[in-house]
């Protein structure tokens, strides 16, 4: 395996660290091009989810829609859109957010559907108006689902935001890309290995922040009753692994 | 992560076992890997990614099929890098290139300028069991161009006046023209532009319309394009002059594995060659881009059939 | 319109080879994640390894998972395999979880009383809970198909033809009708294999098709989340 040897040579090499083509801006920018898509299509997703999970409505319409949003093949997607758009920064963004509106959609309204009826009803019984009950109840509740939706989105972006550099901005894929036609292979298997660590390293803070967001009222259940709250933790540890 | 990629390698491994062991239905789908009835009568002809190579690849595919050869077309491989290996690792047997170009991949010091000089050269650098063919009069370049408006600020018309410039010059081309001969490097050396004066922008589409859109919009203010490309006459493009021959003359010429090049064969393809014009050449590529959007098999069929090769 | 009437034959063609493509990662992802999933879930330990090892192979970028094969497996550069072990190694990132998923969502009384009335652990895993984990199985098998067939087209960078193809000869000539059939053809296999996977489910496991219809609904918006 000379092949990654030379790889983490390459990685090590301070050369490759420096400058406006060095390791560290390239993974900034990676990043931003993934924050950029992920509030946008946190903007699509979430609202929508929202809707679909406090009114029941659409819902068959969203898995349809999530379903062929996933069917889409990226590489045309992009080539379209670069067609139509020019190259830059709108065409990627849009690719990008296409795969992440999916997982963003259906961890927001299965998070809200998960949540026990009568727990709605018992706020809609107090008084509490539907946004009352969505901003106090539901969307806290649903938070985790809607967290580890966000995760799946944010590592899926990240593993191909590398695409970016096809037009020809810049980002982790300006390794891959610039060095394949070069054969040199080792800042192509370096490059994606720097793209695989930003992606784990990204995925333990939403582990955390997962973690972060169960809502204090069902913490506070949890801990005196560990086997009522089981199952619901447990589908969300499932995302979460 | 070394547990992570150890444990990558075994699931590569074990799904490469499993993947293998299937590869006999996906090769009956691709339509490649029959060795039962290759033998010498089969060719496997490739193209380079860009559109102008997949044409004249099938110009040599349907000549050679028109003399009871039995053709396997992979077209759109790549650049040169990958086409050649996979040239060499047997993958295909047959591809057209750029005599210039061709010749600084196998010896990045070649001195010579003229297109006999070039092509004699080129016949010596092709490594054993690799051979080209006659070259054919049609010419298709890498050339720089710059807008007009560029070319009119800074009275820019031939390479030898971009030293003059005072703006900061970013190319725009493929990834590996910042290596070649004639990239940036060349025009430092050949032309005296100041390294520190030249960026460079790497765009993956070998001079197509990424790389032509970034030099409209300004992204880049020098760009590398073929000089059969219908985009430059469109844009108004300046084509940078060349007086110190920095890209050498680029005739097309089959590369071929020695294997594959029997006596039919060679035959075929020199009477190709020697018909083949660069006229004709961005003709065929008129229409393939423009409106007619022509696919390169009846753009080569219309071809062989007027010249009556066919 | 006319481009696509004039070429449906290598419209066709490219279909069919995509098809091809995408079938041995399809069913290879599948056979390999079962046991892998049914691992991570039996074993408290191997479930975060596993877990944390099939999401990394998915960032893994496409392309250049593509050029680095050939030199792993000793394949030849244009090898299909090399398109066929990638795709199936990200079918492995997406199924993994999902099949863990699905042996989860057995009962662990209904486990328990398959082994008390004299299953085996081995005729357990067939008998009861590879069925039971069918419904979350199907809607995992859903997405990989997906993201299988849409991304055979990266193939086509490096010289392995599939729909991706009209892609790139699409951008090269500036001509958005072909990028589009290319887009539409990928959606409408994508279709086809959906309807597949879902018939086959019903076929094989009957008892779904009328009960725990929320129950699969459930299943299959948690997978959609995870992935």
């Amino acid at each position: 395996m000379s092949l990654f040897a030379d790889a983490f040579a390459w990685l090590f090499d301070a050369a490759n660290w420096a400058g406006p083509n060095g390791i560290p801006i390239r993974t900034l920018e990676h990043l931003l091009y993934t924050l950029v898509t992920l509030v946008a299509a946190g903007v699509v997703g979430v609202t929508l989810g929202l809707y679909i999970g406090h009114t029941g409505k659409l819902r068959g319409a969203a898995v349809i829609v999530t379903g062929s949003l996933r069917a889409l093949p990226t590489l045309g997607l992009l080539f379209l859109f670069a067609l139509w758009l020019g190259i830059g920064l709108t065409p990627v963004i849009i690719v990008l957010a296409i795969l992440a509106v999916p997982p963003l959609l259906a961890g927001t309204y299965s998070g809200i559907e998960a949540i026990e009826r009568s727990t709605v009803d018992a706020a809609r019984a107090m008084g509490m108006t539907e946004w009352q009950i969505l901003a106090k109840v539901e969307i806290p509740l649903a938070m985790p689902l809607i967290v580890s939706g966000l995760r799946s989105a944010a590592l899926q972006v990240i593993a191909t935001a590398t695409i970016a550099a096809y037009l020809p901005l810049g980002g982790l894929g300006r390794f891959v890309f610039d060095n394949l036609s070069l054969r040199r292979w080792d800042a192509v298997i370096g490059g994606a290995i720097v793209v695989t660590v930003l992606a784990l390293i990204v995925d333990g803070l939403f582990a955390l922040l997962e973690r972060s967001v169960v809502s204090r009222g069902v913490r506070a259940a949890r801990s005196r009753d560990g086997s009522a709250a089981q199952p619901a933790r447990k589908s969300v540890a499932a995302d979460a692994a | 992560m070394g547990t992570a990629r150890r444990m990558a390698g075994l699931g590569i491994a074990l799904t490469a076992a499993l993947a293998l062991s299937a590869c006999g239905s996906a090769d009956t789908i691709s339509g490649s890997g029959d060795e039962s009835e290759g033998g010498s009568s089969t060719i496997k002809v490739g193209s380079a990614g860009f559109a102008e190579s997949e044409i004249i690849a099938e110009i040599y595919a349907q000549a050679l099929e028109a003399q009871g050869v039995t053709v396997e077309r992979t077209m759109q491989i790549g650049q040169r890098d990958v086409y050649i290996s996979a040239l060499e690792d047997g993958s295909i047997d047959l591809i057209p290139d750029y005599s210039g170009n061709l010749l600084q991949y196998y010896d990045d010091g070649a001195d010579a300028t003229s297109s006999e000089d070039v092509y004699d050269a080129l016949t010596e650098a092709v490594p054993d069991g690799f051979e080209v063919l006659d070259q054919a009069e049609a010419e298709d370049k890498d050339s720089y161009n710059v807008t007009k408006e560029f070319s009119e600020e800074h009275g820019v018309t031939s390479l030898a006046d971009l030293a003059d410039v005072d703006e900061k010059l970013v190319v725009g081309g493929n990834p590996e023209l910042k290596e070649r001969p004639y990239g940036p490097t060349g025009l430092t050396d050949v032309y005296g532009v100041p390294a520190d004066n030249i960026g460079f922008t790497p765009i993956n589409d070998s001079g197509g319309p990424l790389t032509v859109e970034a030099l409209a919009n300004g992204d880049v203010n020098v760009a590398d394009l073929f000089t059969t490309s219908p985009a430059i006459a469109e844009n108004g493009f300046v084509t940078l002059d060349d007086p110190e021959n920095l890209i050498l003359p680029q005739n097309v010429v089959p590369l071929i594995s020695s294997d594959a090049a029997t006596d039919d064969v060679i035959e075929t393809l020199n009477a190709v060659s020697a018909e083949l014009t660069t006229e004709e050449l961005i003709d065929m590529n008129a229409r393939n881009q423009g409106e007619e959007k022509a696919s390169p098999a009846t753009i080569a069929k219309d071809w062989l059939s007027g010249t009556g090769l066919v | 319109m006319s481009w696509v009437f004039a070429n449906v034959e290598q419209i066709w063609e490219l279909t069919l080879t995509h098809i091809g493509l995408s079938i041995p990662p399809i069913v290879l992802g599948f056979l390999l994640s079962v046991p892998l999933g049914w691992v991570a879930h039996r074993y408290a330990v191997s479930r975060s390894i596993l877990l944390t090892v099939s999401g990394l192979l998915y960032t893994i970028p496409s392309l250049s998972l593509f050029l680095v094969l050939p030199a792993i497996l000793g394949t030849t550069q244009l090898d299909p395999v090399n398109v066929i072990v990638a795709m199936t190694i990200y079918a492995i990132a997406l199924m993994v979880r999902s099949a863990a998923d699905g042996f989860g969502s057995v009962e662990p009384s209904v486990r328990q009383s398959a082994t008390a009335i004299g299953y085996s652990e081995w005729g357990r895993f067939w008998a009861v809970e590879l069925p039971l984990a069918g419904p979350v199985l199907v809607a995992g098998m859903r997405v990989v198909s997906a993201s299988t067939v849409s991304l055979i087209s990266v193939g086509s960078l490096i010289g392995v033809s599939s729909l991706g193809y009209l892609f790139i000869d699409g951008l090269n000539r500036q001509f958005t009708v072909e990028i589009l059939t290319g887009i539409v053809a990928t959606i409408i296999i994508a279709v086809i294999f959906d309807l597949a996977l879902v018939g086959l489910g019903r076929l094989l496991m009957p008892w779904t098709r009328s009960s725990a219809k929320a129950q699969r609904r459930r299943a299959a918006a948690r997978v959609e989340v995870a992935a």
